[in-house]
């Protein structure tokens, strides 16, 4: 399956960059202004370390989702079907990495769909996508 | 309560959920001979902040069909769910009316907030009808889609009354704006066949079926007292329909007099927002929160995503509460046979169990892959719910099985035939200790061998119930109807029935010994429609955390919880995610049993559904409208004052030597501290009688203070001060009520 990676010895958590991932993911994917809004994270702790919050596609989602609106695609990528969505943020809440996001404008949530534009958009080539083995799925 | 074991690795089920016995290729010819009887079309809405103002009223002896508005007043007194159906079955009914009489109503109402989808427990229904067990309202919460789809279509609640000539099936198409009785002739007429037939009938493609509930009943519903009813929603993991069931008091009975054969309401596709709340975002906010707690915590404490309320099975029996053999006993040696490991891996972990969309408790577990032994489906496979706590107790322990498949079984045909799983459970109990004293044998139960345990047996006469024939249409009746026949056949002490007969106002008790626990006896014996634990169950404070020393503070627990969880069922609400989780530093609350963060959380999440404005307190003052109308609604039926909130004695203590003897120790011991009498060199049958007067007092002294605290008068009796001050003076039938009374 496709998966968004960081390598954290070249991400410098935006300190001389200004989040081109978050922004480019947020305008281009999901056509809103706010880097807040992207699906992925980068936080800078300020003592010269920092997380990246990112949806590494294991599945958890998928599994808790009372709508199967949860699915993943020929990639292995889990997309979200928002005809089935009944926005009850299960998948938000259950996600231990916190990268399932929401828009409070809208009733269905969103994620990474591993679609390369933060790659694409990093000055510091720290993300890149890769091909791992899905895993199984779990009982949450 | 927590688990010991709180790390145990997931046993998984190695039953393929996906394969069952189907029951759906005589569909069309069931679908051909239906006749329309009658038709209104309607102008679907969603709600607005949580309301949509008008009510469904369908009279099926008369067949018309008609809307009502939503009154200001209902919304201020009632609020909704419990509360508009009390409501609307005051305004259909008078003293004189009966159960099966046609005026009799039965309403299903969702509540305001009943539908949002991001607090886990938010799709209930509630259903209030006259019970023909207690001849006052009987109110029943239930899970399943039926109540928010009815409400999205455009209904805040369904109002049916009349009696139909022929079996009918009522259709509310909630996307076309259509309404229908049609004769339906051919329906098969237990829930688990019917319920499967009539989703894919009206599903007008797969996946519509999700947008289909169904509630309907069984052939027991049909030759007892004691029919439920089961509400339906698709599960399309497992690719079946699913059932909860409204099950206490007989619903399904006064369902079927009715000659309602179902209702199936199709909705319009569920979606987060469909009650327009007023504030979305806080909704959402705490819903998520409650979504990581569950996460964070349920695997270290109750563990209901894996087990269900069957959690608890091994924790009442170490405790001795775990009802055994009619009440008698707390715990038994077998009890590990059905305890919550033999659950867990017998219930399917794979899939999704919340029995409304949104519910990360998720409790509504499913055991697949049963094949059944006896009965009408011999030999299919099924999937059967549960079995919760109240059904591994009631019908296992407490009837001496525990055979797992047994217990399964009679689950599955209690549902199936649309019976309470509680009020069978007790009342199996009660007719097998009859049998084991003498009071019944063989040729009484007409060749039912009752000894405890036997699971054939009881089978069997759950079977002859369903075909309205021997000793099963006796036991159908319910307990308070046995004693009476069994006493007018000479065939037992009618006081010692009295005593072991566990009913109060003519409803079975559920599964909780409360003999070690006064305020619990209360809890069971003081509540509205019945001995039933959703009011109090307050043994762990009391018994175990000893938090009630004085009969003040019992007074007061039986003041706050039957109103705080009373308002559960106002909006649609489940209990359960209110304490079968908490915070994690929730016992560092000053008031750790109420669950501070998660009452803030309801207070929340209603406000932010209705846009009015609450906090703890007039969530507290909500419910005590509602609760005190029932009770003066039960005065009103002839029932409600103090003489009607007596318990069975062995709910209260030992009623028999052996009773009294297993657990000499202690009652020596309460003898000597408590009541001030030595025990030593009498008889058992002189400390069994000591005992029961100090037990006795000391309910009665309770029943005293639970009054005063409720503002009630010594007889029971809502005073005209308490009614003036939640307002339900502005009605002048409480008012002459009360007075008439003495309040």
């Amino acid at each position: 399956m496709r998966q968004l990676r960081i390598d954290l010895t070249k991400c410098n958590y935006g300190r001389d960059c200004h989040h081109e991932c978050e922004s480019d993911c947020a305008t281009k994917v999901f056509k809103v202004d706010d880097p807040a809004l992207a699906a992925l994270h980068i936080r800078d702790h300020g003592d010269g370390k920092g997380t990246a919050i990112l949806c590494d596609q294991c599945g958890d989602c998928v599994v808790v989702c009372p709508a199967e609106a949860l699915k993943r695609n020929r990639l292995g990528v889990v997309m979200i079907n928002k005809k089935l969505c009944v926005g009850c943020y299960m998948c938000i809440g259950f996600c231990e990495k916190e990268a399932f996001e929401r828009n409070p404008d809208w009733i269905e949530p969103y994620k990474c769909t591993s679609c390369g534009i933060c790659v694409k958009a990093c000055p510091h080539a720290a993300l890149e996508i890769v091909e791992v083995p899905e895993p199984a799925p779990r009982i949450i | 309560m927590s688990h010991p074991e709180s790390s145990t690795p997931i046993v998984r089920c190695e039953v393929d959920f996906t394969q069952r016995t189907e029951y759906h290729h005589g569909m069309e010819a069931i679908k051909a001979a239906h006749k329309l009887l009658a038709e209104a079309t309607f102008t679907p809405t969603l709600p607005d902040k949580g309301y949509t103002n008008r009510t469904l009223y369908v009279n099926v002896g008369t067949r018309e069909i008609m809307e009502k508005p939503v009154t200001q007043q209902m919304k201020d007194i009632f609020l909704g769910g419990r509360g508009f159906g009390l409501w609307h079955l005051w305004n259909a009914v008078t003293p004189a009316t009966r159960w099966n009489d046609p005026a009799n109503e039965i309403i299903i109402s969702p509540g305001p907030v009943s539908g949002t989808t991001q607090y886990a427990g938010s799709g209930k229904s509630l259903v209030v009808t006259l019970s023909p067990q207690t001849d006052i309202p009987i109110d029943s919460n239930v899970g399943g889609y039926f109540g928010p789809l009815l409400k999205f279509s455009g209904f805040d609640a369904l109002e049916l009354q009349g009696k139909a000539d022929q079996d009918v099936i009522l259709f509310i198409d909630g996307q076309k704006g259509v309404i229908r009785i049609e004769a339906a002739p051919l329906e098969p007429v237990d829930s688990h066949v019917l319920a499967e037939v009539l989703t894919r009938m009206y599903a007008e493609d797969d996946a519509d079926r999700v947008n289909i509930s169904v509630v309907s009943t069984g052939a027991g519903a049909d030759h007892s007292l004691i029919g439920m009813l089961n509400f339906s929603w698709w599960d399309h993991r497992r690719g079946c329909v699913r059932l909860k069931q409204a099950g206490r008091g007989g619903i399904g009975t006064v369902f079927r007099d009715k000659r309602i054969r179902a209702l199936v309401c199709r909705g319009p596709v569920v979606k987060g927002g469909l009650n327009n709340p007023a504030d979305p975002e806080t909704i959402a906010r705490t819903g998520i929160k409650f979504h990581k707690e569950m996460r964070a915590n349920d695997d270290s404490q109750c563990k209901m995503r894996r087990n269900g309320t069957a959690h608890i099975v091994e924790i009442m029996d170490a405790y001795d509460l775990l009802p055994t053999h009619n009440f008698q006993y707390g715990s038994h040696p077998d009890t590990h046979r059905i305890a919550s490991p033999v659950w867990q891996a017998r219930c399917t972990q794979e899939t999704v169990d919340g029995c409304w969309y949104g519910c990360s408790m998720a409790c509504a577990k499913g055991a697949d892959g049963l094949v059944l032994k006896t009965g009408p489906y011999k030999g299919h496979t099924v999937t059967v719910d549960g079995p919760e706590y109240e059904n591994a107790a009631g019908l296992g322990s407490n009837s001496g099985v525990f055979d797992p498949d047994d217990l399964l079984e009679l689950n599955f045909y209690c549902d199936t035939y649309g019976i309470c799983t509680i009020t069978w459970g007790t009342l199996t109990a009660f007719v097998m200790e009859c049998y084991q004293r003498g009071i019944l044998n063989l040729e009484r139960t007409g060749g039912l061998d009752l000894t405890w345990g036997n699971a054939a047996a009881d089978l069997e006469m759950m079977h002859q119930m369903a075909r309205g024939e021997g000793f099963g249409l006796i036991a159908g009746q319910g307990i308070h109807k046995m004693k009476a026949i069994f006493e007018a056949r000479g065939w037992g002490d009618p006081k010692l029935m009295a005593d072991i007969g566990m009913e109060c106002k003519g409803l079975e008790y559920s599964q909780y010994m409360s003999k070690e626990s006064l305020a619990q006896q209360g809890g069971y014996a003081l509540t509205n429609k019945g001995p039933q634990h959703d009011e109090a169950w307050l043994i762990f404070m009391d018994m175990v955390n000893k938090q009630l020393p004085t009969f003040e503070d019992k007074a007061e627990a039986l003041y706050y919880f039957p109103l705080f969880r009373t308002w559960f069922g106002l909006n649609g609400f489940c209990k359960l995610p209110w304490n079968d989780v908490v915070p994690s530093d929730n016992a560092s609350t000053s008031e750790p049993a109420k669950v501070p963060e998660h009452v803030q959380n309801y207070v929340d999440v209603f406000s932010a559904t209705t846009g009015i404005r609450i906090d703890k307190d007039e969530l507290i003052h909500q419910s005590a409208k509602v609760y005190n109308f029932q009770r003066i609604f039960n005065i009103r039926m002839g029932k409600g004052t103090r003489s009607f909130d007596i318990p069975p004695y062995r709910s209260v203590g030992p009623v028999t030597r052996e009773e009294y003897e297993s657990r000499a120790e202690r009652y020596d011991k309460q003898m000597m501290e408590e009541i001030g009498v030595d025990p030593a060199g009498r008889t058992t049958d002189e400390k069994i009688a000591i005992t029961r007067d100090h037990r006795m007092k000391r309910y009665n002294s309770l029943v005293d203070a639970v009054y005063l605290r409720r503002g009630w008068t010594p007889d029971g009796v809502p005073t005209l001060a308490r009614i003036q001050e939640l307002g339900l003076d502005a009605f002048p039938e409480v008012v002459e009520i009360v007075k008439n009374h003495g309040g």
